[in-house]
């Protein structure tokens, strides 16, 4: 442990800890723009500047380490009026269209800018008129905005090994485009929205399409439609923080009962659908394994039917596609819970409600970005024969259209999603989590393989949020060894070792595959409300468990609706029925598209 | 040339050493210095170093002289700068050596044994590491 | 058969207004009248740089240096040095208040105030010949690190030394080194920074052609020293010349087995790599230089960790700039203690500038730390060119500040510089004369810091381009009295809040300007002139209707034109339509064009 003082303050860091983080340990808040705790800093915006007590010189306290005995000043009036002065020159360059900004009132320059109590405009302005680049559909990327923070490049290539953005140009004229400046459609951008998730200020930002989901619930007369919404897993226990709650704060019912105000005809929950890709996965691996055991590992893993790879997180998928094709076999054809519930809605529901399909509006409610790119990936997104989900809005969005509709989210009255595609087991609500999907698989697979139920449900080792996860499993005679990865950038080292393994013929390390792009899971997605640090992701998969603890059925299999719906309609897991509305496939996609 | 050993570094710079001691390298006793760093090449210096050349040759001191090249002197304000040695007069520099002024100096510092008018500028620095 | 003595006479501007010429033309008068024709020959010279002593008579092979000569001496000179053969004693040049006779050339003091280590082959060997080197005791300090010394040897006399970083910062080397030999590593890397950038700045380019085998030969003992075996010589493409040398002499010294696998039978091996800079100037800052020898885009990360520690693919890395290398084989050679003898009490050895601007000789100089400014600039650069007044001397490039007239007397150190808000940078001096305007330096300077920002740290990217603005805004008489606070302003946050020291010294040259010469800011603002006549928009030239005999010149050279008038009567300037380009005033004869 290491001594120092932060004014005054007396506190032990350890070995490596930076004086943000000493001040941080007490108590006192050093201003920063360009620094964020999932990222190593980059030290760009020259805000979060202390000295050592007696010197002259100042130190960036994000990517200082502290020394023994050091004594820091953060707070003198030197320190303020350079602090102040950075502000107001990053202002001089950034517009003053706060009002129209996605991230008014949200945003942290904004918030620099009222802390330091600047009043007036010190430094003529100096802005660059530069196009918006909105070719993702997911994602938007306004440069005029941008304070070139570095945030998103060290997401982007750090944090998620994606390397789609990078700094272009050279001094004032430095932006953040794709290489080459290609537009951000065109180049490997995967979507995951970790960018707009992390951007300080308006430069990033979801593709709002709340006005497409309102005029929808709006509409009367012969054109109006039959509106139907479902929610995901990892929405309730974000959604919260953005009404002032504390983080983790779950919300379910709630929502169900703003939905319902909304004017959303028919409630169901991705939760459900979960439980139904448990079931479409659960079997396939099933098989698969199977098929191991008798022809041995080593030649599943040449074939590439083995390991298993989950594939619910679109972005994942983009990327697989992009820098994994040789993985396209080992990819679960099971589709994500969104799109096996908007499948649904439009064929079983729509059926059973009697209602025409092409009179239905889906909408979908994520933690996610990407997707909005995944209700229209490919063709197998038309399984109903229309759009299976119409709009996929993130947390974000649904908060702005809950305060724009004066709904007092935190003080209504609860209520229950509709049936049959409502109700849902405690497996599908921790596919919010990472390592959600791979213990909800297991807790069923173990059920498929044996026919048994498992005393203990809880799979702990492929809880928390370290980067790489592993466990091996006891089926019925048969070590099934799992690996969980979360955060992009984790997964290359994973599937370097699959991959490896599959080129010197040798049996694959792991049997199944969990990955999820964000940080967390999805309760880390690139569409939650602003501010996510892994204090507050611990804080969202808590609620996650608490939430599978309470209900009443712990697996998918269990779940009385996901077998009257097979019974009633799919037929069987992997029927072809079910194959045909809740399977997909996928191709090898160039990294920059010409 | 092949690898060397420490002996024959040793040995390589005594010999050398006493070449450029005596300047009289290959029989050639007159040595005509050029400096051809980018200031001097700037100024022209190839061109002077080729006016030095053919000049040499028009008087027939082939087998007299000896050109060498060598890096900026540091009188970079009177680039192309040559240094002549020749036995019996001052070593000295000449600056502003233009192509003519290259055929100047053949003619008079070589065949007229008279040094140039305006054209002579010292080295800048007493070099202590020769002593 | 050659003349017996040679008399050279200074013909350099100082000399020549004391009337060296004519001393010139009465030598070769009383040589013919004493008829000794044969005997002598009168040339007339360059400037010797010791003006203050002009005229100055040079006759060799004496070496006889005769100093404030009169013409009515030259019949003196002559009948004493051609024909008896003997020295003119009261012309020869004394040490002040040292009884001491008569002085050699190579004695007097000026011709010392040069003092030639890192330049000590430049202009003397064949950059392309490895045995010119060698012969100079060329890799003698290699033999020396490679046989006689252990890696703690090395660095211990590096210390000892006192050798500080020549690229501008001034890190003791040998902590340096230390720093990364104690680093557990079995990868580390030597990295030259050739990478010179600074405007006016020629020191490493000059050094590397002139003597490219110095720098292999320290980076190969560096190597020993840190225990790496692989270097790499970031250099600007700009260079091509000093790129082909550093090529040769790499090739020469591994055909030699001086570079390479086993040198010299020792069994250490070095190799050196060349990698070349797409002349970003903010790559010369080490951490942006390691991240472009990287591949990646040239900006600046925060340290610590130092390069030392971690740097090039985050294996320990020294970088060190080519003077700073150049220096290495002959402290190994002469001793830690012979170097520390050199110089100030916290700056150790010479420094070379590469000394511009108008100034008369300008050229690559190496003193002694510890120099003054005004020796450098009037004894060896032989003062303002063209006899006009000093205004300024700009140390450090775009990095340092003016230092004028009364810190003239400073002694040259790192420190010193500092604390005249300039900095020692790396080498470039530049002299300025009151024919320039320190806001239109100020404004050069800024647009070239603005050109080079990287573009990664807020201070930087927006300070320099608010700065440029508003010194844009006062050279053009549209200033405010509030613009120079500004400037002062943002200049300090740049200072003080910049990763870089791009960013971090942008500020100075504006900084000291508006220190020394605030007066001349006032005047642009208030006055709305510029009393150089550089800053064009506050120029007006004009034509003074008695003078003018109506010749007609300055309307032929008009490139606009906006000059007007019938032949023989006197002309008129269209100051509204006028571009400033000073054409005019150039042209004419008879000083009837009038700049205001």
């Amino acid at each position: 442990m290491i001594n120092c003082k932060i004014n005054g303050i007396a506190v032990q860091v350890a070995e490596g800890a930076t004086v943000l983080d000493a001040a941080k340990k007490a108590n006192v808040k050093i201003p920063t723009l360009c620094y964020n705790p999932d990222l190593s800093p980059w030290a760009a915006c020259g805000i979060c500047v202390v000295r050592v007590e007696g010197s002259n010189k100042m130190l960036r306290s994000c990517c200082t380490p502290v020394a023994e005995g050091m004594s820091i000043v953060t707070n003198d009036a030197e320190l303020v009026e350079i602090r102040k002065t950075v502000i107001e020159l990053i202002l001089s360059t950034h517009p003053d269209d706060c009002l129209q900004c996605p991230r008014n009132q949200d945003c942290e320059l904004q918030t620099l800018a009222q802390e330091f109590g600047i009043r007036k405009q010190s430094f003529p302005k100096r802005l660059r008129d530069l196009p918006v680049d909105d070719t993702t559909g997911a994602i938007i990327l306004n440069p005029e905005k941008c304070v070139r923070c570095g945030r998103c490049v060290t997401v982007c290539q750090q944090m998620q090994n994606v390397w789609a953005i990078e700094f272009l140009g050279r001094g004032e004229s430095t932006r953040i485009a794709p290489a080459a400046d290609v537009a951000l459609g065109e180049s490997p951008c995967i979507r995951c929205g970790q960018c707009s998730a992390h951007c300080p200020v308006g430069a990033i930002y979801e593709n709002d399409q709340t006005k497409e989901v309102w005029d929808a619930l709006m509409k009367t007369g012969p054109d109006a439609k039959t509106c139907v919404v479902q929610i995901a897993p990892a929405v309730r226990v974000a959604l919260g923080e953005a009404f002032g709650l504390p983080a983790g704060t779950d919300l379910t019912k709630k929502i169900y009962t703003a939905f319902r105000r909304m004017g959303f005809d028919a409630i169901f929950d991705t939760n459900f659908s979960a439980d139904l890709t448990i079931l479409e996965e659960g079997t396939e691996f099933v098989k698969r394994l199977t098929g191991a055991l008798q022809g041995g590992l080593a030649a599943a893993t040449k074939e590439r039917s083995m390991p298993l790879i989950t594939s619910c997180c679109p972005a994942w998928v983009d990327y697989m596609e992009k820098y994994y094709p040789d993985m396209v076999p080992n990819f679960s054809t099971a589709k994500s819970p969104q799109q096996m519930m908007g499948a649904m809605i439009k064929t079983f529901w729509a059926g059973k409600a009697g209602i025409d399909p092409a009179k239905i509006f889906s909408v979908s409610i994520m933690p996610c970005t990407a997707k909005k790119y995944e209700t229209h990936r490919d063709e197998t997104m038309y399984s109903s024969g229309f759009q299976d989900v119409d709009v996929s809005i993130t947390t974000r969005e649904l908060a702005r259209m809950i305060k724009q509709a004066g709904i007092d989210l935190v003080n209504l009255p609860e209520s229950e999603p509709d049936s049959p595609m409502g109700p849902y087991t405690g497996a599908g609500v921790i596919f919010g989590a990472t390592g959600g999907v791979m213990e909800a698989a297991l807790r069923s697979a173990y059920f498929l393989v044996t026919g048994e139920e498992l005393k203990d449900v809880n799979f702990t080792a492929v809880r928390g949020i370290s980067g790489i996860k592993e466990a091996s499993v006891h089926i019925k005679g048969v070590d099934v060894r799992v690996a969980v990865a979360h955060q992009m950038g984790n997964i290359q080292q994973v599937l370097d070792q699959v991959r490896a393994a599959r080129e010197s013929g040798k049996e694959t390390p792991w049997h199944f595959i969990e990955v999820m792009a964000c940080r967390g899971g999805c309760i880390g997605g690139g569409g939650q409300p602003y501010g996510a640090t892994d204090e507050i992701r611990t804080k969202r998969i808590r609620a996650i468990y608490d939430h599978d603890e309470n209900t009443e059925y712990r697996c998918s299999h269990q779940n009385p609706y996901i077998k009257q719906v097979y019974a009633e309609f799919l037929d069987a897991p992997g029927s072809h029925k079910a194959h045909k509305l809740l399977h997909t496939h996928y191709v090898e996609r160039p990294l920059f598209m010409k | 040339m092949a690898r060397m050993t420490l002996d024959e570094l040793r040995a390589l710079r005594e010999t050398k050493r006493q070449d450029l001691a005596r300047r009289d390298v290959e029989g050639k006793d007159i040595q005509i210095i050029v400096g051809m760093g980018t200031c001097g090449i700037a100024a022209g210096a190839k061109l002077t170093f080729d006016a030095l050349v053919d000049s040499i040759q028009k008087h027939g001191l082939e087998s007299k002289v000896l050109i060498r090249q060598t890096g900026c002197m540091g009188l970079c304000y009177v680039e192309p700068t040559v240094e002549v040695a020749y036995p019996g007069m001052p070593t000295v520099i000449y600056g502003k050596m233009t192509s003519d002024a290259a055929e100047e100096l053949v003619q008079k510092h070589l065949v007229e044994h008279t040094l140039l008018d305006n054209h002579i500028f010292d080295r800048p620095a007493a070099d202590i590491l020769k002593k | 058969m050659a003349k017996k003595n040679f008399m050279l006479v200074c013909g350099g501007t100082g000399c020549e207004s004391s009337k060296s010429d004519e001393i010139y033309r009465t030598l070769i008068k009383e040589a013919e009248l004493q008829g000794v024709k044969d005997d002598v020959q009168v040339v007339k010279t360059g400037c010797f740089g010791f003006c203050e002593k002009g005229p100055i008579v040079k006759v060799l092979p004496s070496e006889s240096f005769y100093v404030e000569v009169k013409p009515e001496d030259a019949k003196e000179i002559i009948a004493e040095q051609v024909i008896k053969g003997r020295e003119v004693k009261r012309l020869l040049y004394k040490k002040s208040q040292q009884t001491a006779d008569n002085i050699k050339v190579q004695d007097i003091e000026f011709y010392q105030k040069q003092f030639r280590i890192v330049l000590r082959n430049c202009g003397v060997i064949n950059p392309e010949n490895i045995e010119e080197y060698i012969a100079r005791d060329g890799y003698v300090a290699l033999e020396k690190a490679l046989f006689e010394m252990s890696p703690q040897q090395i660095i211990d006399v590096m210390k000892a030394s006192g050798l500080r970083g020549r690229g501008g910062a001034g890190f003791p080397t040998g902590v340096k080194w230390e720093t990364a030999a104690k680093v557990n590593s079995e990868v580390k890397y030597v990295v030259c920074n050739a990478d010179e950038g600074d405007p006016g700045a020629y020191m490493d380019r000059s050094t590397i052609e002139g003597d490219p085998h110095s720098v292999l030969e320290a980076m190969i003992i560096a190597g020993k020293a840190i225990g790496a075996h692989n270097g790499y010589i970031y250099i600007r493409a700009e260079y091509p010349l000093a790129i082909d040398r550093l090529k040769v002499a790499i090739a020469q010294a591994k055909e030699r087995g001086l570079m390479g696998v086993d040198i010299l039978g020792s069994g250490f091996d070095f190799d050196v790599e060349i990698r070349l800079g797409a002349g970003a100037f903010v790559c010369g800052e080490e951490t942006a230089l390691l991240q472009s020898i990287e591949g990646n885009r040239g900006m600046p990360i925060p340290k610590p960790p130092f390069p030392a520690i971690k740097g090039l693919w985050g294996k320990p890395t020294i970088i060190n700039n080519v003077e700073t290398l150049a220096n290495i084989p002959v402290i190994l050679t002469k001793g830690a203690e012979w170097f520390a003898a050199i110089g100030t009490d916290k700056s150790k050895g010479t420094k070379v500038f590469a000394l511009t601007g108008k100034i008369n000789n300008s050229g690559l100089i190496e003193v002694p730390m510890g120099t003054t400014l005004r020796e450098i600039i009037f004894d060896i650069g032989g003062g303002i060119k063209g006899g006009k007044k000093f205004k300024g001397v700009q140390t450090g490039g775009p990095s340092g500040g003016i230092i004028v007239e009364k810190d003239l007397d400073t002694p040259i150190s790192y420190e010193s510089l500092i604390a005249l808000g300039s900095m020692m940078g790396s080498g470039g001096m530049i002299v300025m004369d009151e024919d320039d305007c320190v806001v239109d330096v100020s404004k050069f300077y800024m647009a070239f810091c603005v050109d080079e920002s990287c573009g990664k740290c807020a201070p930087c990217r927006i300070g320099t381009n608010q700065m440029h603005a508003l010194l844009d805004k006062i050279s053009k008489g549209n200033g405010v009295e509030a613009d120079l606070d500004s400037l002062e302003r943002i200049g300090k946050a740049m200072t003080k809040a910049s990763l870089c020291m791009l960013g971090g010294s942008a500020a100075n040259p504006t900084l000291a300007t508006i220190r020394h010469f605030r007066d001349e800011y006032m005047e642009h603002i208030v006055d709305h002139k510029c009393r150089a006549g550089k800053c064009k928009s506050l120029v007006v030239y004009e034509i003074i209707p008695a003078k003018c005999i109506g010749c007609g010149l300055c309307a032929r050279k008009c490139p606009v034109p906006c000059i007007t008038g019938e032949k023989k009567q006197p002309h008129v300037i269209d100051t509204a339509r006028c571009i400033k380009c000073g054409e005019c005033f150039k042209a004419c004869k008879f000083g009837a064009v009038t700049k205001r």
